[in-house]
C-alpha cells in the first residue's frame, strides 16, 4: 500500500473510525485498534461504549466469520490479540469507572484431563467485554475447584469448556455434583467446546451450550436476564 | 456390447470368490496400513488356501483414505467417511474404520452404527499405537504431553506449523502449545533422521522431547483380526451393487 491509500485514523470521524477499528480487529492489526481506542477515548467517548460498539462488535463479526468457515483458528486468535491490546487500554478505566455496572459473575474453567484453553479464553474475553466479571480457573479443574469457585464468588453462571472427546463427559460428572448439592437449581451452566453439540449439552442437563464466543456472551446475559 | 457384459460378469463371479473388506483410514496412517497389509498377506499366504485366501492383501483389503489434514479439522471426518460408505460400502463383506474418535463427538460412531462398520479402539492414533496402558501412564505421569507419530514428525511443518497458522503468525506459539509440557514422538519405524527431526519439532514448540518405539501397537493387532474374520468367513454371499446391476441391464 503506498502512502497515499494509508489511512489516518485521527483524520476519520467517529463512524468511520468505529467502522475501521472493525476492520482493523478483523484483520487482526493490535497496533491500530490500540490506536483507534486511544482516539475515541481523547475525543470523550465513554469505555463502555467503546468497548461494546468497537471490540465486541467486531468480535461479534469474527465469531460469525468463524462460524461460517470464512476465518479459521489462527486468524481468531489473531483478531483475539487485537481485541486484547485494546482492552488493555480500556480495563483500567472500567474498573474506575462510576458508570460501570456489572452484568454478573461468571467463572469459567477448562474441565479435569483437558489442557486446552484457547476457546475458554475467547469466551472469557467476550463475556467481559458484555461486561461479566469473569472468574478464569484456568485448565484441569476437578468438581472440587468448580464447588470451591461457587462458593468464593457466588457466580451468576458457570460454564465448562472441553476439547477432547474424552474429557467432555466430565462436565456431565461436575453438573451431577452441583444437582446432587442443590446447587443447579440455582446457578445455571453453560458448556462449550468443538466437539460438543446441543444434543450432548442436553444429555448431561446442562442449560445451555455456547456454539461459539460470541453467542455465549448472548446465551450468558440472557441467563442473568440482561439481553431483553 | 456382449464382450463387456462377459467382463463384468467374471468380475461380479470374482467378486464372489474372494470375499474383501473396505478399510477407510486417516491419510496419517496410509504408508503404516499398506505395510501392514502385505505382512499380513505374506504370513498367511503361505497357510491359508482356496475360497477366502489372502493373496497379495489387496484383493482382501480395500484401503480408502481421507486426507490427513482432517486431523485439524474433525468435523469434516464423520461426513466424508459416510459418503465413501455410502457410495462403496456395499460392495464389501465388512467394513472396518482406521480412525479413533479423533474428537468428532460421537458423529464419527453413529455413521458407524448406521452401516454395521466398526473403528479402532480409543480416542486417537496415539492411543492405539501406544496402547491403552502406556497412553494413560504418559498423560498420568504428564498431563501436558503433545503427541507426533511418524506421519506427523514427517509431516510436522505442513500439519502443524502450517496448519495451525505457526508460519504466518509464530507468536501465537504459546496460544496453542503453552500449556504443554513436553512432546511425546511415538515412533512406528526406528529411524534416525525422524528422531531428529522429531528434535526440531520439539524444539520449534518449546518443549522436552521423550521417544518412545511403539511399533504398530494395535493397528497391528486390529487389521490382522479383520483380515482373519473376513478370511474365515464362509465364500460367496457377495450381492452384487444395485448400481452393477443396473449397470449389466443397460449394456445387456
Amino acid at each position: 500500500m503506498s502512502d497515499e491509500d494509508e489511512i489516518i485514523l485521527k483524520d476519520l470521524n467517529d463512524a468511520d473510525l468505529v467502522d475501521q477499528m472493525k476492520d482493523d480487529l478483523y484483520d487482526g492489526l493490535a497496533d491500530e485498534v490500540f490506536e483507534g481506542v486511544e482516539i475515541l477515548l481523547e475525543r470523550g467517548w465513554d469505555a463502555n461504549l467503546v468497548l461494546s460498539d468497537a471490540l465486541v462488535e467486531g468480535m461479534r463479526i469474527v465469531g460469525v466469520d468463524f462460524r461460517d468457515g470464512i476465518l479459521f483458528v489462527p486468524e481468531v486468535l489473531q483478531c483475539a490479540g487485537a481485541m486484547k491490546k485494546g482492552m488493555g487500554l480500556l480495563r483500567p478505566i472500567l474498573a474506575q469507572s462510576s458508570t460501570k455496572s456489572s452484568t454478573g459473575k461468571f467463572v469459567i474453567g477448562t474441565v479435569k484431563g483437558d489442557i486446552h484453553d484457547i476457546g475458554k479464553n475467547l469466551v472469557g474475553m467476550m463475556l467481559e467485554g458484555a461486561g461479566f466479571e469473569v472468574i478464569d480457573l484456568g485448565i484441569n479443574n476437578p468438581v472440587e475447584n468448580y464447588l470451591e469457585a461457587i462458593d468464593k464468588h457466588r457466580p451468576n453462571v458457570l460454564g465448562m469448556s472441553a476439547l477432547l472427546t474424552t474429557t467432555m463427559p466430565y462436565m456431565g460428572v461436575v453438573i451431577e455434583e452441583l444437582d446432587k448439592r442443590g446447587i443447579l437449581k440455582e446457578l445455571p451452566v453453560m458448556v462449550g467446546g468443538a466437539p460438543l453439540n446441543q444434543e450432548f449439552a442436553d444429555a448431561i442437563n446442562a442449560t445451555s451450550y455456547g456454539r461459539d464466543a460470541a453467542m455465549s456472551a448472548e446465551l450468558a446475559k440472557t441467563l442473568v436476564g440482561k439481553n431483553m | 456390447m456382449a464382450q463387456h457384459l462377459l467382463a463384468e460378469q467374471n468380475v461380479m463371479s470374482n467378486k464372489r470368490r474372494q470375499r474383501r473388506c473396505l478399510v477407510v483410514a486417516c491419510g496419517a496412517l496410509a504408508k503404516e496400513i499398506v505395510a501392514l497389509r502385505s505382512q499380513l498377506a505374506l504370513a498367511r499366504s503361505g497357510s491359508v488356501s482356496g475360497p477366502g485366501a489372502l493373496g497379495s492383501g489387496e484383493e482382501v483389503m480395500t484401503l480408502q483414505c481421507l486426507p490427513a489434514g482432517f486431523h485439524n479439522t474433525p468435523g469434516k471426518i464423520a461426513p466424508a467417511v459416510e459418503e465413501i460408505l455410502r457410495d462403496c460400502a456395499h460392495e464389501f463383506d465388512s467394513v472396518f474404520v482406521a480412525y479413533g474418535e479423533c474428537g468428532t463427538g460421537g458423529a464419527l460412531d453413529d455413521v458407524l452404527k448406521r452401516y454395521g462398520a466398526s473403528r479402532m479402539t480409543g480416542a486417537h492414533c496415539y492411543e492405539f499405537y501406544a496402547g491403552g496402558d502406556l497412553y494413560e501412564q504418559i498423560i498420568e505421569e504428564q498431563i501436558g504431553s503433545f503427541f507426533l507419530t511418524d506421519y506427523l514428525v514427517k509431516n510436522f511443518d505442513r500439519l502443524i506449523i502450517t496448519g495451525l497458522g505457526l508460519d504466518r503468525f509464530p507468536h501465537l506459539r504459546d496460544d496453542y502449545f503453552g500449556n504443554y509440557t513436553q512432546l511425546v514422538y511415538l515412533s512406528q519405524t526406528k529411524d534416525a533422521a525422524l528422531l531428529q527431526k522429531a528434535f526440531g519439532a520439539a524444539d520449534r514448540l518449546g518443549l522436552e522431547l521423550r521417544h518412545i518405539h511403539v511399533g504398530y501397537g494395535g493397528l497391528a493387532s486390529e487389521l490382522e483380526a479383520v483380515t482373519k474374520a473376513v478370511a474365515k468367513a464362509a465364500p460367496g454371499k457377495i450381492a452384487p451393487s444395485p448400481q452393477s446391476i443396473e449397470q449389466l441391464h443397460v449394456r445387456g
